[in-house]
């Protein structure tokens, strides 16, 4: 039983990445019914960035918000100077720019910062005065991490009006831009909300799975199956999917299939939520009109 | 759904008012595609074999994708699944390599008329979200444990390059080529068949317009299914040649990359056309090497950058070039057919023209 609990609660420690990243899909998939296959990639430049930092001398905090900075300007540059070329196109072609931009990062990170697996440096004490033993203090911190993000996510959303704003532009793009919303500029600030967001995402992830230009393809995958799970039209719902999928994930490995499987898991997850419940556990049902 | 451009029917490839010229060319193209081996290195061969092998695994995916408008991220998957069977039917059963990518194309068939069943209820995006999780997850299958006395494990199976049969003076890598070409004449012409048939229509119907094929009494659920093993059953084939014509089969040769780029090589060759997929293979196979090439003049330390290169290749020519080249030809025709008909018309001509673009 003791063993149970533990699973669940180091689940939920790797299903708040994974919330992070379903945020960053859901992010951008709201405002432009697009899903990111880069999104991982871009997390792991990111963290690279960090890295750096933070060989550099600088402090980890300041590294951490510095590099949340950096990609949120990276994801705007990105929408503004790439997507948007592409906002007519057919859906398969943008798929292809968003391999070809994965491909880009993936070697862009191997070629600046090497392939050879680096650690990464967690900012939680060993011990922790709190610590109760079942989870460590970087995956206490990680869930902590996640919640905050969600926590200014949606006071962003709620409070701001540039938040009222961008839901505009994603719910209803040609009213918004007769009341005077710049709608290209919101999806820009979206994308970069969503680079900023999987940035913090690879940043609690690079402490367990460590730095290599792979290392958010297998969290790539399961932040897609939280999203979906959840809803990938809802947010909120896309982060309990997340840790769902992080708890799921867990005790799967641990008493299932075994841990070499795991992403099969994912795939599981995926197929079995489209196929019984494919606008996801919180999502709204979609109707289409024949 | 996709978003796949109207022309539904083949277009000619070459101008059907001078035979002459189509015979030509015809006969230019197989005196090229034969004589091939005999001019170049045994390296070489074995690259031109697998532009072939990667145009039979496209066809399929067009046939999918192109043809009846679902997107696969993850056919590499089938190619893994197609190119495992041969190694394990011909390493540890002792099958011949005939037989055995034929058993491997229809365990793939199986396979993808399973994973069809779930994608029924899969539109567009989602759809590419499951082949996505399907093709990053298939290396990791591979490495499963319980199947390392089937498949190897890690380290994969080493398969013997088969032997030209009845004496015939080719080397190797020759004969694979010649099988490899005469596997891809078969598959072709079934498919130029099928999709001129009834049920190609029925196919290009569905993805044009669900709701009206099925109004008119085509059997989608049916039709889907079957199309996606018929897909699948393509690119198993072609991961059973791959993998005579590697010699070797492991997890990390049927990566996401492998799944990427043959999406990628559709997409480039254009979706919905058969000879397409022959430029889709030239630049899946080549492409790569060349970013590389011009990786090389960067510097030493540029190891890493043909990817990068490459990328960036992709996403200029979806800027340029989002129909792909079967796409561009097409629209380059009829910008030859509206030069013909000359300039009595301009006005016409623009509006059509206008309406083109934006369709």
């Amino acid at each position: 039983m003791l063993g149970l609990v533990h699973q669940v609660l180091s689940g939920l420690a790797i299903g708040s990445i994974y919330a992070c990243v379903a945020l960053a899909v859901v992010m951008i998939y709201q405002a432009t019914h697009l899903v990111n296959f880069a999104q991982g990639e871009m997390a792991t430049f990111s963290t690279y960035i960090a890295w750096a930092l933070i060989e550099a001398g600088v402090p980890y905090w300041a590294a951490f918000f510095l590099t949340v900075g950096f990609s949120f300007l990276m994801g705007m540059a990105i929408e503004r100077l790439l997507i948007r070329r592409f906002d007519k196109a057919p859906v398969l072609a943008v798929v292809i720019v968003f391999i070809g931009m994965l491909v880009i990062f993936n070697s862009l990170t191997g070629w600046l910062f090497s392939y050879t697996i680096k650690s990464f440096a967690s900012p939680f004490p060993e011990k922790f005065a709190l610590g109760n033993g079942y989870m460590s203090p970087h995956e206490l911190g990680s869930v902590g991490v996640t919640l905050a993000v969600l926590a200014v996510v949606y006071a962003f959303f709620r409070f701001t009006p540039l938040g009222l704003a961008m839901r505009a532009a994603a719910q209803n793009p040609v009213s918004a831009r007769l009341v005077g919303i710049r709608v290209g500029y919101m999806l820009a600030i979206g994308w970069g909300l969503a680079a900023a967001i999987g940035a913090v995402a690879g940043m609690m992830a690079a402490p367990i799975v460590y730095l290599d230009p792979n290392m958010m393809s297998g969290v790539l995958l399961y932040g897609f199956a939280g999203a979906l799970l959840g809803g990938i039209d809802n947010p909120w719902g896309a982060a309990m999917g997340g840790f769902i999928v992080g708890v799921l994930e867990n005790i799967a490995g641990a008493y299932l299939v075994g841990e070499e499987i795991k992403l099969s898991v994912a795939l599981a997850i995926i197929i079995g939520v489209l196929v019984a419940k494919p606008s996801g556990l919180f999502g709204r049902v979609l109707v289409t009109r024949v | 759904m996709i978003d796949v451009q109207a022309a539904s029917s083949p277009v000619p490839v070459v101008n059907p008012d001078s035979p002459a010229l189509r015979f030509g060319a015809i006969a230019v193209g197989v005196a090229c595609v034969v004589g091939l081996p005999f001019l170049v290195s045994s390296y070489h061969t074995a690259q031109f074999s697998q532009v072939v092998i990667y145009a039979i695994a496209l066809l399929g995916l067009n046939l999918l994708t192109g043809y009846n408008g679902q997107i696969s991220l993850g056919h590499g998957a089938f190619f893994a699944i197609g190119g495992y069977a041969t190694a394990i039917l011909t390493v540890k059963l002792g099958i011949g390599y005939g037989p055995a990518i034929v058993i491997g194309g229809i365990l793939c068939f199986v396979a993808g008329f399973a994973f069809g069943l779930p994608a029924l209820r899969l539109g567009g995006l989602y759809l590419a979200l499951a082949t996505f999780a399907l093709a990053l997850a298939t290396p990791q299958l591979l490495k499963f444990k319980a199947f390392d006395d089937w498949t190897g494990g890690v380290q994969g199976l080493l398969l013997k390059k088969p032997q030209a049969p009845l004496h015939l003076p080719l080397t190797r890598d020759q004969w694979l080529y010649f099988l490899c070409v005469f596997c891809a004449g078969l598959l072709f012409w079934a498919a130029t068949n099928l999709i001129n048939s009834r049920i190609g229509r029925a196919m290009i119907a569905i993805r044009d317009h669900p709701i009206a094929a099925e109004a008119m009494g085509i059997d989608t659920a049916l039709y889907k299914t079957t199309t996606f093993g018929v897909s699948a059953a393509y690119t198993g084939i072609a991961g059973g040649l791959a993998s005579l014509v590697v010699g070797f089969v492991s997890p990390d040769s049927f990566d996401l990359f492998l799944s990427l780029s043959l999406v990628v090589g559709i997409v480039v060759g254009g979706l919905a056309s058969i000879w397409g997929v022959v430029v889709g293979a030239l630049f899946i196979e080549f492409v790569p090497n060349y970013a590389d090439s011009i990786s090389d003049v960067l510097g030493e330390n540029a190891k890493a950058l043909p990817w990068a290169i490459y990328g960036i290749l992709l996403i200029l020519l979806m800027y340029a070039a989002p129909t792909g080249a079967a796409g561009t030809a097409r629209s380059l025709a009829r910008g030859i057919a509206h030069l013909r008909r000359g300039s009595t018309n301009v006005s016409l001509d623009r509006r059509a023209t206008g309406g083109d673009q934006t369709g």
